[in-house]
């Protein structure tokens, strides 16, 4: 069926179809209408859920962990300074092994304070142990959704889908949703590892552990992120078989004869591809990358992608504060150190605190990754 | 009434071979709340702490029940999600069980980190009891003052030096605070009067919301005692009124204790280490006499509070 929803509304509705078993969460600019709008689903009977409105995002994260160590399908939405307050409990769901999915309407972070979209939110919490998609639409957004429920489930560790704030989240698109039912049995029933509330065989959740033991419990958290590209890649498949639809991990633009590229992540991607389209137009060899799955970093695919070209322009939503790049910018040159010929790598940031980057940027970008040479380390896009 | 051959009979549900201190308060109060709240099944839920780390080094464990441990200001939350998954099963007709969630916090985790969480689980009623196992300090990390801590103690945060005798503050009424949540339940009590305690729990177990115990468990190593004298300190806290033992239910208050002769609060501070300080010198008696003057006018307002907002049918029963 066709609709238009606006991000925070079609996330709401993918929530609503995935009906899980527990949502805990607090209300947060610019995410506060999906679990706002899930209520309503609460409140009609729609849905099974059991929602608990805490005061805060650190108990809403908390809560999600209690009712997850019990086998529960759980979910909950937040941004910004709310995930920021959530940063503690995320990397305990991740070593819990639980298999939580959040829905993030991505947000800068104060101070200043600005309520708008970039990643400074989701990228803060890239080393959580949080596997962390990045959607380009709202379709895409509802897809990932339900997608993350499976690929968490079967990958035992949490998903964080991010769409941008205001960008996505407010912003009414054509989307087309699925059956009610079709999701449903997409998803199946949890399989999950344990359940508390099995009071008649005693688990204990959450020890203590010594020099001796967190190593291993660490190194197996570890493994369970390496091992989770395959998953993503396998649900993708299914989705795609059920659903026709899917997206590529890393995805080509118009790359192939390309000789200078951009790596992106989020919603400028389409403003990427409208400069792209511009550019090859008047014959000039641009392409763009687009990076969706951020956690697990996506090394095998980057390193075989971005070999393949001469310059490579980097756009990060947010700056990591080191003097010397965006986050995805240092990533990606530790990605592409032991190729024996490597591109050109340039840092660009990008639309912070939701500052507009309209196709001329992007084009501004492309024609100087096209020109091999920047005098700045990092550029600022856009800054007065 | 409940006999200690009735709960000596009940499985120990918090296993020998931990790693508390000897003497430790907090690891009694555990065991007895155990005990007392069978036979109904629990599932619990701990703050980071002493507890935590006595109970739980993995590969060892002293729970004969589930419990879930995530992190410091996270008791309430944690079991409120705990809460909430159990009503979504019983909801879908997934558990039979009448299960009982039990939370445990110490005085840190409930009156300064966890207190937003914990004010939370009570204000959206989740049906389970938060128990504090109150020590009066961050005993865990070295004894540190919390706002549990009494006015004069000597804490590493609070140290007795050349201007200042200990902590500079009276404690923080938590009760209180919780009463004002309007509970179903909650109770103060101390590990040596098992049977107040075990009753409490009970009580406490099976009011239709969220219930809450605040637990005296002296600290061998925090209040600097002979681990010999653990109860005889939890005893000494009652008959000095320092620590009263009441309960709030149905709106209304109790005194589950009268000493027979109340004895001063030299009597409680004398065997500790914490306020040894405070002895012979007179800018301690000043703070001795105003521990003494709170202690009184605590009690003395805890008997209005009885007074005025008592049960009658109690007085009968007693």
């Amino acid at each position: 069926m066709i609709v238009a929803k606006t991000g925070n509304e079609a996330l709401a509705y993918a929530m609503k179809q995935i009906n899980p078993d527990v949502v805990a969460a607090y209300p947060i600019t610019p995410s506060t209408e999906i679990v706002q709008i899930f209520s309503n689903y609460v409140s009609d009977g729609e849905v099974d859920t059991e929602f608990v409105a805490v005061e805060s995002e650190h108990s809403a994260m908390t809560a999600c962990i209690g009712a997850a160590a019990c086998g529960c399908r759980v979910m909950t939405a937040t941004a910004s300074q709310g995930l920021a307050l959530m940063h503690e409990m995320l990397f305990i769901a991740a070593g819990l092994r639980l298999p939580i999915v959040m829905a993030v309407a991505s947000r800068s972070l104060s101070s200043p304070l600005n309520i708008h979209g970039d990643h400074s939110d989701s990228v803060a919490s890239r080393d959580s142990g949080w596997m962390q998609f990045f959607c380009e639409t709202v379709q895409e957004g509802y897809d990932t959704l339900i997608q993350a429920v499976k690929i968490a489930e079967r990958a035992y560790l949490p998903a964080l889908v991010a769409i941008d704030g205001f960008i996505l989240s407010h912003c009414q698109e054509r989307i087309e949703i699925f059956d009610d039912r079709d999701v449903r049995e997409f998803l199946g029933k949890p399989k999950p590892n344990y359940n508390l509330l099995d009071w008649r065989n005693p688990i204990l959740v959450g020890p203590a552990t010594l020099q001796d033991y967190y190593f291993e419990f660490k190194r197996s958290e570890i493994e369970g992120m390496n091992r989770a590209l395959p998953i993503i890649e396998e649900v993708q498949e299914e989705f795609k078989k059920r659903f026709g639809r899917g997206y590529p991990v890393l995805e080509e633009y118009r790359c192939d004869d390309a000789e200078a590229v951009v790596l992106v992540m989020g919603s400028a991607c389409g403003t990427c591809r409208v400069a792209v389209d511009h550019l090859r137009a008047k014959g000039k060899r641009v392409g763009m990358v687009k990076l969706r799955v951020f956690r697990p970093l996506v090394h095998p695919l980057l390193k075989k992608s971005l070999a393949k070209f001469k310059a490579v322009g980097v756009l990060d939503r947010v700056d990591a504060v080191n003097s010397y790049g965006g986050p995805l910018f240092t990533e990606v040159s530790s990605v592409l150190y032991d190729l024996p010929e490597r591109p050109k790598l340039f840092s660009y940031v990008y639309g912070l605190g939701g500052r507009e980057f309209a196709p001329e940027d992007a084009t501004f970008v492309f024609e100087q990754v096209l020109s091999g040479k920047k005098d700045e380390l990092v550029t600022y896009i856009g800054v007065r | 009434m409940l006999k200690l051959q009735d709960l000596a009979k009940n499985k120990e549900l918090f296993s020998s071979g931990h790693r508390a201190c000897a003497g430790c308060g907090e690891a009694l109060a555990v065991r007895q709340i155990l005990l007392a709240a069978q036979p109904r099944p629990v599932v619990t839920a701990m703050a980071t702490g002493c507890l935590e780390i006595f109970s739980s080094i993995y590969p060892h464990s002293a729970w004969q029940v589930p419990m879930i441990h995530t992190a410091f200001e996270t008791a309430a939350s944690t079991a409120a999600g705990v809460e909430a998954a159990y009503r979504f099963y019983r909801k879908m007709g997934r558990i039979e069980d009448d299960i009982r969630i039990i939370a445990f916090a110490g005085d840190g985790g409930t009156y300064d980190i966890g207190l937003q969480a914990l004010s939370g689980a009570l204000e959206r009623r989740h049906r389970f009891l938060y128990v504090c196992t109150n020590n009066e300090a961050y005993m865990n990390t070295g004894i540190q003052r919390s706002s549990a801590t009494p006015l004069g103690a000597d804490t590493t945060t609070s140290p007795a030096g050349r201007v200042l005798l200990g902590k500079v503050q009276h404690r923080k009424n938590i009760m209180e605070i919780v009463i004002a949540h309007d509970v179903a339940y909650a109770g103060q009590t101390t590990v040596f009067f098992w049977r107040d305690l075990a009753s409490k729990v009970q009580k406490a177990l099976d009011a239709p919301g969220p219930s809450f115990l605040n637990v005296l468990v002296p600290c061998p190593l925090g209040w600097r005692h002979q681990p010999s004298e653990t109860l005889k300190l939890s005893k000494l806290a009652a008959d000095t009124c320092y620590w009263p033992l009441y309960e709030f239910e149905n709106g209304r208050y109790k005194i589950n204790y009268e000493p027979q002769k109340k004895l001063p609060i030299e009597e409680f501070l004398k065997p500790q280490g914490r306020f040894r300080h405070l002895f012979g010198i007179e800018e301690g008696a000043k703070v001795i006499s105003e521990l003494q003057r709170f202690v009184d006018e605590q009690w003395d307002l805890l008997h209005r509070k009885q007074a005025l907002f008592g049960a009658s049918e109690n007085k009968d029963k007693d």
